[in-house]
């Protein structure tokens, strides 16, 4: 009875948001309150609903109520709790059902934070977002319907595919979805704000932190899918130009220029008509991407059980957002005024100058990703695109970005001088190129010039981060007070900046630096790799709750001493008889060793492999700083005072001349 | 001009050929970077590229997978049921290689005609079948009943 239950309040739901969708739009169109100020409670309601439908599905699979057909599917009376819980989301249905309810929860959020803003406002947003709503749950309910029924109900279900079985699921998905979705509200305060005539400067500073933590989120999705994928696959690699990280990568890049456009359009009153298109882009991209993730056109680890008519549905979806907020823009946008100005030295350029690189690497990563599926699509052959492509693009294009990057902050609004910024950034510019040089080159003893490269721009990058801090704190009675002094947003903005830097370092020495085996071993056998000596124990047998394993034990040693004992894992999950490795790993903040078993090959001997990763941990921790500057930039003091002050296009102008 | 005229002009221009040169380089990197798809019948029948990556896939042969003894080298045939074609590589196979099913390997030609592999892929799921090695499999069995037509 429950499963039905759970069915039925999902319809509600869609109801609900349809009544969301429609009734404050007209309201807020025609100006009558009642209809106006019905959006919150509706999409607190909506909300509730949603988090019930979610919570009788999780209750399916925590009570192993193998007749929901979705539980069957995906679970297993012997799978650990916390994977059954975990696994709801494991799925086509139940990940879907996950997302519309965290876009009920963004909604929701959206009605209690915006106590200040203007009820119409409030109105057209949390409309836009019903609308959305609508979309996605009844995707939800007419194709992939995670309530439906087997019968008669089998004994025991399918499990949960065993690369899921994991701390990875539990994480990666909502956190990552929390971001896709996040976007959804920038997108409808862009679409709010064009229906309402209102796009000033106080629309920007509202979607400003909404945007920020939708940002943060996916940062922490994208980081944390790149770690699961190190350490799971068992090949050492963390990003792979697949299409399904491409796809989540996409809506980042945007979402990143979003982000840095905003801050022109709140402070400058200039970029708007482009930030309402970067926030329409940002929004289709998630689209985009759950489309090519959903259909299952691409071959890919997250590719379910493909389905031509989601896949369809989808592509509808998506047709017809784009399409409804091209129009809305092309009928608005002309009506839009930029008021500023600026000289070609100043940081409105480089604003410009990030949103330009970044839109333009988002084209070139969306050419290589969907131009395979278009010829497919055409019956012109099968074509892949490989890594090689991402990166001859995608390189040469974040060179300058994070040179720029070390300049940008440092500028002034409107104009600046080349002799200003040049006397400030001269000691900086000192320090990367030497010590891009000498770090490396003492690290490890050789160079390359792609390693100088990288060495030397994040150095920059940093040196001018801290330049940066000293001349805003310098003018205070002392440099502490100074520093004190700084709004968190500055803060938030360099931590973010400089995890930019700690990324490229980690990409870069690990991608040059590491050393990787892969030999065949029997026990007793050793093999020296970047200092440290492997030693292979042997193979002992192992079992968890549902796989029997084959454990291989490797003695890590450095000089004589003992630095680590690794387990890699032959898994061998019994219901499925799926085969799985898992990797064992001793991190460090300097280093990764990483070992992993491939077949066995007779006489006791075994295939394994065997990395040195130097710094290859720097890549998620600079993600870490970047989501961590994103949590402080968003709890900025000016976001909550701004509500009390009158909002109005003068009151803004004002402010915007005073804080410049 | 105006200087504010000016200062767009420089930047648009600024913009148009930093756009440009980006093109170009997105377009050469991504000629230099297509894999184009054989199945082992176009590999039989002389189609793959001399000296070019390109991609083949199909079915793992019964009984085909040869090891050497002492290092990681490993041969195995692919199949389309139509064709076979030998494939050569130097590593760790993915968990789910198997005998019978399918996968997609990366490679170049070898002086024999056989694949030198460089990437086995094998897929996370056992059910999964790469959508590459379907088709192929369906282009040969049409090729197959066509031809038992024409007989």
């Amino acid at each position: 009875m429950l499963p039905e239950i759970g069915n039925f309040i999902l319809i509600l739901a869609m109801t609900i948001a349809l009544a969301q969708g429609i009734i404050p739009l007209v309201g807020a169109a025609r100006g009558i309150p009642g209809w106006v100020a019905f959006a919150r409670p509706a999409a607190w309601v909506q909300f509730l609903l949603l988090v019930m439908s979610f919570g009788i599905l999780t209750h399916a699979f925590v009570v192993n109520d193998f007749s929901v057909a979705y539980v069957a599917n995906n679970s297993n009376s012997a799978l650990p709790l916390m994977y059954r819980i975990s696994a709801v989301w494991g799925g086509h249905e139940g990940s879907l059902l996950l997302w519309v309810m965290l876009m009920g929860g963004w909604s929701a959020a959206v009605g209690l934070f915006s106590k200040r803003l203007p009820p119409e406002m409030v109105a057209r947003v949390l409309a836009v977002m019903g609308l959305v709503g609508v979309g996605f749950t009844s995707f939800v309910v007419f194709t992939s319907n995670p309530f439906d029924r087997y019968f008669p109900a089998p004994m025991d279900g399918r499990d949960l595919n065993p690369l899921l079985q994991d701390f990875g699921l539990i994480v990666h998905p909502p956190m990552l979805y929390m971001g896709y979705v996040g976007f959804s509200v920038a997108f409808a305060f862009a679409i709010a704000a064009l229906l309402g005539g209102r796009l000033d400067a106080a629309w920007a500073r509202w979607s400003r932190p909404w945007t920020i933590v939708a940002w943060l989120f996916l940062t922490l999705g994208i980081a944390l899918g790149s770690w699961w994928a190190y350490y799971e696959l068992g090949w050492g690699g963390w990003w792979f130009w697949d299409p399904v990280e491409n796809a989540s990568f996409l809506p980042w890049l945007v979402g990143t220029a979003l982000m840095h456009s905003l801050a022109v359009s709140e402070k400058r009153s200039t970029f708007k008509s482009w930030t309402v298109l970067l926030a329409i882009f940002a929004f289709s991209l998630c689209l985009l991407g759950t489309f090519l993730v959903r259909s299952g056109v691409l071959t890919s680890v997250h590719a379910f059980a493909s389905d031509p008519t989601r896949g369809v549905y989808v592509l509808m979806l998506l047709g017809i957002v784009v399409g409804v907020s091209l129009f809305i823009y092309a009928w608005r946008a002309p009506q839009v005024k930029s008021a500023g100005n600026f000289a070609l030295l100043s940081r409105e350029t480089f604003l410009l100058g990030n949103n330009v690189l970044l839109v333009v690497a988002t084209a070139t990563i969306l050419i290589g990703t969907i131009y395979p599926l278009i010829l497919d699509a055409l019956e012109l052959g099968k074509i892949s695109v490989g890594p090689p492509y991402f990166n001859a693009v995608f390189v040469p294009l974040m060179i300058p970005l994070v040179i720029a990057l070390g300049i940008g902050p440092l500028s002034r609004w409107k104009q600046d001088s080349f002799e200003r910024l040049a006397k400030m950034l001269r000691f900086a510019l000192l320090a990367s190129l030497v010590l891009g040089v000498l770090w490396p080159w003492l690290l490890f003893g050789q160079l390359d010039f792609m390693v100088v490269v990288g060495a030397t721009i994040s150095i920059w990058l940093v040196c001018s981060i801290l330049v940066d801090l000293y001349y805003r704190s310098r003018h205070k009675s002392s440099l502490w007070k100074g520093m004190t002094s700084q709004p968190l947003s500055f803060y938030g903005m360099s931590l973010a900046h400089m995890g930019v830097a700690i990324t490229v370092i980690g990409i870069t020495f690990s991608s040059y630096y590491s050393l990787e085996k892969d030999l065949r071993m029997a026990p007793g056998d050793e093999l020296e790799l970047g200092g440290y000596l492997f030693r292979f124990d042997g193979v002992r047998d192992n079992h968890g709750p549902n796989y029997t394993a084959t454990e291989g034990v490797v003695t890590v040693s450095k000089n004589g001493e003992h630095v680590a004992t690794l387990h890699t894992q032959k898994r061998n999950y019994t219901v499925q008889q799926m085969p799985m490795t898992e990797a064992g790993i001793d991190p460090g903040l300097f280093r990764d060793l990483y070992i992993a078993m491939g077949e066995p090959l007779g006489d006791g001997g075994w295939a394994m492999r065997i990395y040195y990763k130097p710094f290859v941990r720097w890549i998620w921790l600079g993600s870490l700083f970047m989501a961590f500057g994103g949590i402080l930039a968003a709890s900025d003091r000016r976001y909550r005072l701004m509500a009390k002050r009158k909002a109005g296009l003068k009151a803004d102008a004002k402010l915007a001349v005073q804080e410049s | 001009m105006r200087p504010k005229q000016r200062n767009r002009l420089v930047l648009a221009i600024v913009i148009v050929m930093f756009v440009a040169i980006s093109a170009a380089l997105a377009l050469t990197a991504l000629e230099e970077n297509i894999n184009l798809f054989y199945s082992p019948t176009m590999i039989a029948n002389g189609e793959a590229p001399q000296g070019r990556l390109f991609r083949a896939g199909g079915m793992v042969s019964e009984g085909s997978v040869q090891r050497d003894p002492e290092s990681l080298e490993v041969s195995f045939r692919l199949n389309d049921e139509a064709n076979e074609i030998l494939v050569k590589y130097t590593g760790i196979l993915p968990d789910l290689f198997r005998e019978g099913q399918g996968i997609v390997v990366q490679g170049k030609l070898g002086p024999d005609g056989s694949v030198m592999a460089t990437e086995v892929l094998a897929k996370h799921d056992e059910n999964y079948m790469p959508p590459e090695v379907e088709h192929a499999l369906k282009t040969a069995k049409e090729a197959a009943a066509a031809n038992a037509e024409k007989e």
